[in-house]
């Protein structure tokens, strides 16, 4: 019976194909610029590391009190990083499974290669504990370890871009990096990894960046090398030393943060120490406000970073407006196609069909018109997956692309949304009275 | 014409009708929201500078490690930039327009002020206004003697030089109405500046304060040698040719700098509003797409009804309606429909503007936008359907005497 409703089907849209293109024409935009703009809004606002982020929790401490809000600013947060007094004391009492303090670093990159000219490389620098927690994959070698945290080691990761670029790709363990001036020893070499977002420090890298994430050394030893920031300072009242070491000790912000909490037990216990320690901070004098931390997981904390960029969901919107716009457009199509052939299915009920068959048969030829749709759609969508390049900002466009699961919910849109579209048509078709439609003959 | 019995022939295909009626509202709020968005956009990338845009070019070095002779080096990069031909000016200068980092500073009316008033973005280099072309509006520039190096200054902040020179948008916001030459402004407490100057204006390098305060700036005279960008104008048919030059030049003073940056002051723009420039066309392209999904379903639907009324129409031909009556019948029903589309559509338009308003922080959609989009697709409305409609009068009267 099925073969017959399609072979009806197919006769009936060969009948009218200019209608029929034409309904194709408008499923297959529709599904393509929403399936698109999808497709770019799926890749900046996933999570970046599903299997961990309900454990990654970011710590925020409230050093600038009420003096860090302008006159207008009602909202009692507290600023998005972490100075550095903060930042270390934390570090020191070490009350979670894994964490690490991290800024972002620029730097003159020499390999100790004859002939060889520097490059600048954009990375951070981080505790041992940040490959672990964030379940860093490398290639070659391993990240460091506590001590050389302590003994403020020269040691590095390097991304694998930066080995092709300093060291022409291989096993470069082993092998010495001159650092801004300074000799460091590679004790790893990142295998496939850059996340995007860059969610372990979007308050310096903004979230998406193609040129971060090169080269990792000590938190610890940057510090003691006057590495300079090169992400954000923000500060309430100006150092009151000069340099970098004025910096460390001013209430300046520039530092961001990151813990592992297994359960919501732990995080429980760990917002409980940033409370406990602002209140010392608080005894201590150093604070003149009651404790105003925040322990946001990461999920939580990306969208209060607002990391996915508005731009890309409005952009969304607006594609599932036209995608609507199609629809309708189809719907009213199809209506005016079912209600004109009246007298065939008045025809068809006389002769026995039931009300049901009817609704199969002009479900699937709503379904069919879906299908082809879609297949154009797809052809579309992977045409703009291409094009989307020139549309979006680099960095974000080059995370689009067509996979499995776009594969199949474009399909699988296209084909449930136009039957959706034919319900009603198809539901007046199957209430045509056949004594009728035969007398009116 | 009479449009009673077009509503009665209406009133038969109720939801057909509806459904072309939600088509064009949902396109009407779509387009209308979306040209308001696209203009923003322009609005946005067409925002001045203040600077001579066409004549500057940035080349920003980066030296590896600390110097202690950055400053004798940088008197040697500046006295050979200054001797490629075709540099009218040259200065090094702590930020550039369009480079999406800004070095801001809060500001103070009086010392005693616990909260800053706002804060504005900060330029300083020697011969910053010279160079960048902004264009004095009352009072003077600095005066050699009055230039301090940065160095000192960040270490004692008494060595801060005590002039400044400000934009007229920010003395417009610290002092509505007044003149802004001899007031003092702090960049805290022990740091008051007399303003010396005022500018027509000079772009803060970032727009993440928001685009209102895009244009309150300050220019302070310090010497910078680490760090900042070269900063070199020219005319602005010899821009490539002192790129190449003062590339060649800063490398052969030291073979080992890395040139972070090398680009007309153009290029730094066109790639500052690249992202704004993408949405616009992204937006054209949906209004174009949505415009024309619905011109077809118009032709599409007006094709169907001129199919099925055949018999009427050659019955009303037959009774002495002229192919014009047809004509206009056809175009009467489709102006009735769109315009009923239209007056949802405004609804709409307006809704979805108050959500975005409360969701992404959008000014509310003008009114001139609706009589605009209205008119639109009134035009689309009658394109789409003059094609059916003239077959429609091209139906003979003979057709009445026929059975179908």
């Amino acid at each position: 019976m099925l073969a017959y409703y399609i072979d009806l089907a197919l006769r009936s849209l060969k009948r009218h194909k200019a209608l029929t293109a034409l309904m194709i024409i408008t499923i297959g935009f529709g599904v393509a610029a929403s399936m698109t703009t999808w497709s770019v809004f799926r890749a900046v606002s996933g999570d970046p590391i599903p299997w961990k982020s309900s454990q990654l929790f970011v710590p925020q401490i409230d050093n600038w009190g009420p003096a860090g809000h302008g006159p207008k600013d009602t909202s009692n947060e507290p600023p998005d990083a972490m100075g550095y007094t903060d930042a270390v004391a934390l570090m020191r009492d070490h009350r979670a499974k894994y964490q690490s303090a991290m800024y972002q670093i620029g730097a003159a990159v020499t390999p100790q290669r004859v002939g060889q000219h520097p490059i600048t490389a954009i990375g951070e620098a981080v505790y041992s504990e940040f490959f672990p927690m964030l379940d860093v994959s490398f290639k070659y070698g391993s990240g460091w370890s506590a001590a050389d945290d302590d003994q403020r080691a020269q040691v590095a990761v390097i991304s694998s871009h930066l080995n092709q670029k300093a060291f022409g790709g291989g096993d470069s363990v082993g092998k010495t990096l001159s650092i801004d001036g300074h000799e460091y020893r590679v004790v790893g070499v990142l295998g496939d990894w850059h996340p995007q977002p860059q969610f372990y420090d979007v308050v310096n890298t903004g979230g998406f960046s193609q040129g971060g994430g090169n080269i990792f050394v000590p938190f610890t030893t940057a510090i003691a090398n006057s590495m300079n920031n090169n992400g954000n300072t923000n500060c309430v009242e100006s150092p009151k030393e000069p340099g970098f070491v004025g910096l460390q000790k001013s209430e300046c912000v520039w530092i961001a943060f990151m813990v592992q909490l297994d359960d919501a037990a732990a995080a429980r216990q760990y917002k409980q120490y940033l409370d406990n320690y602002a209140a010392a901070q608080q005894q201590a004098g150093r604070f003149n406000w009651a404790p105003n931390n925040r322990l946001r997981g990461l999920m939580d904390w990306l969208d209060y970073q607002r990391v996915v960029p508005s731009d890309t969901k409005i952009s969304l919107y607006v594609a599932l407006g036209l995608l609507l716009v199609c629809l309708v457009n189809t719907a009213g199509l199809l209506l005016a196609k079912f209600l004109r052939r009246s007298s065939e299915i008045g025809v068809r009920r006389a002769l026995g069909a039931s009300r049901r068959e009817i609704y199969t048969q002009f479900l699937i030829e709503a379904g069919m018109v879906g299908l082809a749709g879609g297949l154009l759609g797809l052809v579309l969508t992977a045409f703009g997956i291409a094009s989307v390049g020139w549309v979006l900002p680099r960095d974000i466009a080059a995370l689009a692309r067509l996979d499995v699961t776009l594969f199949i919910t474009t399909l699988a849109v296209a084909v449930v949304a136009t039957m959706l579209a034919g319900l009603y048509p198809t539901m007046r078709a199957a209430a045509v009275q056949p004594a009728w439609q035969l007398k009116s003959n | 014409m009479d449009i009673l019995p077009i509503l009665a022939t209406l009133r038969r295909h109720k939801i057909t009708a509806l459904l072309i009626v939600l088509e064009i509202a949902l396109t009407c709020a779509i387009v209308c929201n979306a040209v308001f968005l696209i203009s923003q956009r322009m609005h946005r990338m067409g925002m001045p500078s203040g600077v001579a845009e066409h004549e500057l070019v940035q080349v920003q070095v980066v030296d590896i490690g600390d110097r202690p002779d950055a400053k004798a080096r940088g008197e040697e990069d500046l006295a050979a930039l200054r001797a490629i031909p075709g540099v009218k000016s040259v200065a090094r200068i702590n930020q550039l327009p369009f480079t999406d980092s800004s070095w801001n500073n809060s500001i103070f009316l009086s010392p005693t002020q616990t909260q800053p008033t706002l804060n504005a973005t900060m330029y300083f280099g020697i011969n910053v206004l010279q160079t960048l072309g902004t264009r004095l509006v009352a009072g003077r520039d600095f005066n050699p003697d009055e230039y301090a190096e940065y160095r000192d200054a960040i270490r004692d902040p008494k060595l801060t030089p005590p002039v400044v020179v400000i934009t007229q948008a920010l003395a417009q916001k610290l002092w509505p109405g007044e003149s802004a030459l001899g007031k003092t402004i702090y960049f805290d407490p022990q740091t008051p500046l007399r303003v010396i100057g005022v500018v027509a204006g000079l772009i803060r390098p970032s727009l993440s304060e928001g685009e209102s305060a895009a244009q309150w700036g300050t220019v302070v005279p310090l010497r910078f040698s680490g760090g900042g960008s070269y900063a070199l104008r020219t005319a602005p048919g010899q821009r490539q040719r002192v790129i190449n030059a003062a590339v060649t030049a800063l490398k052969t003073l030291d073979p080992k700098r890395i040139i972070r940056q090398q680009r007309t002051l153009d290029d730094a723009r066109a790639e500052f509003f690249q992202a704004d420039r993408a949405m616009a066309g992204m937006l054209v392209g949906v209004i174009v797409a949505v415009l024309l999904v619905t011109g077809l379903g118009i032709v599409g639907l007006a094709s169907f009804w001129v199919a099925q009324r055949r018999r009427t129409i050659g019955v009303r031909r037959a009774l002495g309606a002229t192919r014009a009556d047809i004509l206009r019948y056809f175009q009467i029903e489709n102006f009735l429909i769109v315009t009923l589309g239209i007056l949802l559509g405004m609804a709409l338009a307006y809704g979805l503007s108050l959500w975005l308003m409360a969701h992404y922080e959008m000014p509310r959609l003008p009114m001139s936008y609706l009589p605009m989009g209205a008119f639109a697709l009134w035009l689309i409305g009658q394109l789409a359907v003059l094609g059916p409609a003239l077959r429609a009068a091209a139906v003979p009267p003979v057709v009445a005497t026929r059975t179908v």
